[in-house]
């Protein structure tokens, strides 16, 4: 039976209800050692509820992909600083307020994977679509392409990269059904869709809950497939004002 | 003669100048970002933001700030009529597969190839390098906008870089306070020099040599 499970939970339950009722529940099998693909770009898309119960869910030496390496002290700054990340795969980890990053780089206690954005974001998508690896001109040539294969194709030099999937995803979107169907937000979006598709377990926190097929099918941005389980959270302007601040 | 360097605001304005009606562009952060506000109130062009915007607008009117529309450097924008949202994967695939028609990019040096230096001063810095690898091999035009010198007087056009490279001859035209800079087969022509600078003049400051724009017609 497992075999026609997809993305679920449950088995034999009469309908698919991906809907779980808190954060807490959503997360509460994450293992120590996973690694965990995080959405998010600057303050935008970033699932705010869910880093912070993986953080009281105490989860431990987790490898974290992320566009960025947190700032100030919430979302995944906070993870870092509650010391539960061994290893963090991401683009631009020196913001103007990266210091808890920086603070454990500079101790040696935290390990960085560096890579291109293009490269990072097609790496999931590869890790999602079943693609074993692939040659990108990025980065050819230069210090983060050291001691990777290259290929000259059509004249171009090339660097090989492999996927990069996850145990779990978190992503935020606006809106999700109990299908699992996503939309987002204006740039909220960034890597919320690819992210979904890359992880064994992909969890969605989302401001609203719609009625099966209250969502257009012509506009659904992240098909139910890709998707674990759905929670609600509540819209918070103060969360707002401080990402504003930051 | 004496001379007058350009201001960020007047290369900027010089660029936007530059981009043609119905160009695909992306503003890279920092000085570039500035080109947004001097593109001509006439020419439709559209502005990509890495995160998944197409159709860029200015920033908001206060009170009107949506932190879920933000550019590359995360600062609140706006979305023009016409504009759509889309996700990173896609973003970067109008950026590497060649679909942007000019990127204008910051640099610390770009050598006489072409080579381009921007992401990284070495050293013990935080290493962090965004989209700026995928534009530049990506985009059809690479233009670099930056000072000509350093703040100690050294060109930052030289026969190698000696940063770290973003990309291997991917600049296609330099823009600096001093000159318009084209790397071509033949090397590197300069033009539009500021009023007072004499070709001599900025053949002196400059680290690799330069042909005169007359001259490409000669040649």
């Amino acid at each position: 039976m497992l075999l026609f499970a997809g993305k679920r939970d449950i088995l034999f339950e009469a309908m698919i209800n991906k809907i779980v009722p808190s954060v807490e529940a959503a997360l509460a099998d994450v293992r120590d050692g996973s690694t965990i693909l995080i959405g998010g770009f600057g303050g935008a898309g970033v699932p705010a509820e869910l880093i912070d119960a993986l953080i009281a869910q105490g989860a431990r030496e987790l490898t974290i992909v992320n566009n960025n390496a947190g700032n100030a002290e919430f979302g995944v700054a906070a993870l870092l600083k509650a010391g539960r990340v061994r290893k963090i795969i991401c683009t631009y980890p020196r913001l103007n307020d990266s210091y808890v990053f920086e603070a454990l780089y500079r101790a040696g206690k935290i390990e960085l994977e560096l890579v291109p954005q293009g490269t990072l974001s097609e790496r999931m998508r590869a890790a999602g679509a079943g693609i074993g690896a692939f040659y990108t001109p990025t980065s050819y040539g230069t210090d983060l392409a050291k001691g990777k294969e290259t290929r000259m194709i059509e004249g171009k030099g090339h660097v090989l990269e492999y996927p990069l999937g996850g145990d779990v995803a978190l992503v935020k979107a606006e809106r999700g059904d109990r299908w699992g169907n996503l939309v987002y937000r204006k740039s909220a979006r960034n890597f919320g869709p690819t992210m979904a598709s890359a992880a064994k377990c992909t969890i969605a926190q989302v401001y609203e809950i719609a009625e099966l097929g209250a969502l257009d099918p012509e506009c659904i941005v992240t098909p139910g497939i890709f998707v674990t389980r759905v929670v609600k959270v509540l819209r918070s302007p103060q969360r707002l004002e401080t990402e504003k601040a930051a | 003669m004496s001379y007058a360097m350009l201001t960020r605001e007047q290369i900027a304005a010089r660029i936007a100048n530059d981009i043609p009606e119905g160009a695909y562009v992306n503003l890279g952060i920092g000085m570039p970002t500035l080109v947004g506000n001097y593109l001509p109130k006439d020419r439709e062009i559209i502005l990509h933001s890495e995160n998944g915007i197409l159709g860029m607008g200015p920033a908001p009117a206060a009170g009107e700030v949506d932190m879920e529309l933000i550019n590359a450097g995360k600062e609140p924008v706006t979305l023009l009529t016409g504009g759509a949202y889309f996700h990173h994967t896609d973003s970067f695939a109008m950026m590497r597969g060649g679909h942007l028609d000019i990127c204008v990019l910051g640099a610390f040096q770009v050598s006489a190839t072409g080579d381009l230096a921007n992401w990284s001063t070495g050293g013990d810095a935080i290493p962090a390098v965004g989209g700026a690898m995928d534009l530049a091999v990506g985009a059809k035009n690479v233009w670099v906008m930056m000072e000509h010198l350093t703040k100690e007087g050294r060109s930052k056009i030289v026969s190698r870089c000696t940063y770290p490279l973003t990309g291997i001859g991917v600049v296609k035209r330099i823009y600096t306070d001093l000159a318009v800079i084209d790397i071509t087969p033949r090397g590197l022509v300069a033009s539009r020099q500021v009023p007072g600078l004499s070709f001599d003049e900025l053949q002196r400051l400059t680290g690799v040599p330069l042909l005169p724009s007359g001259a490409r017609a000669a040649a």
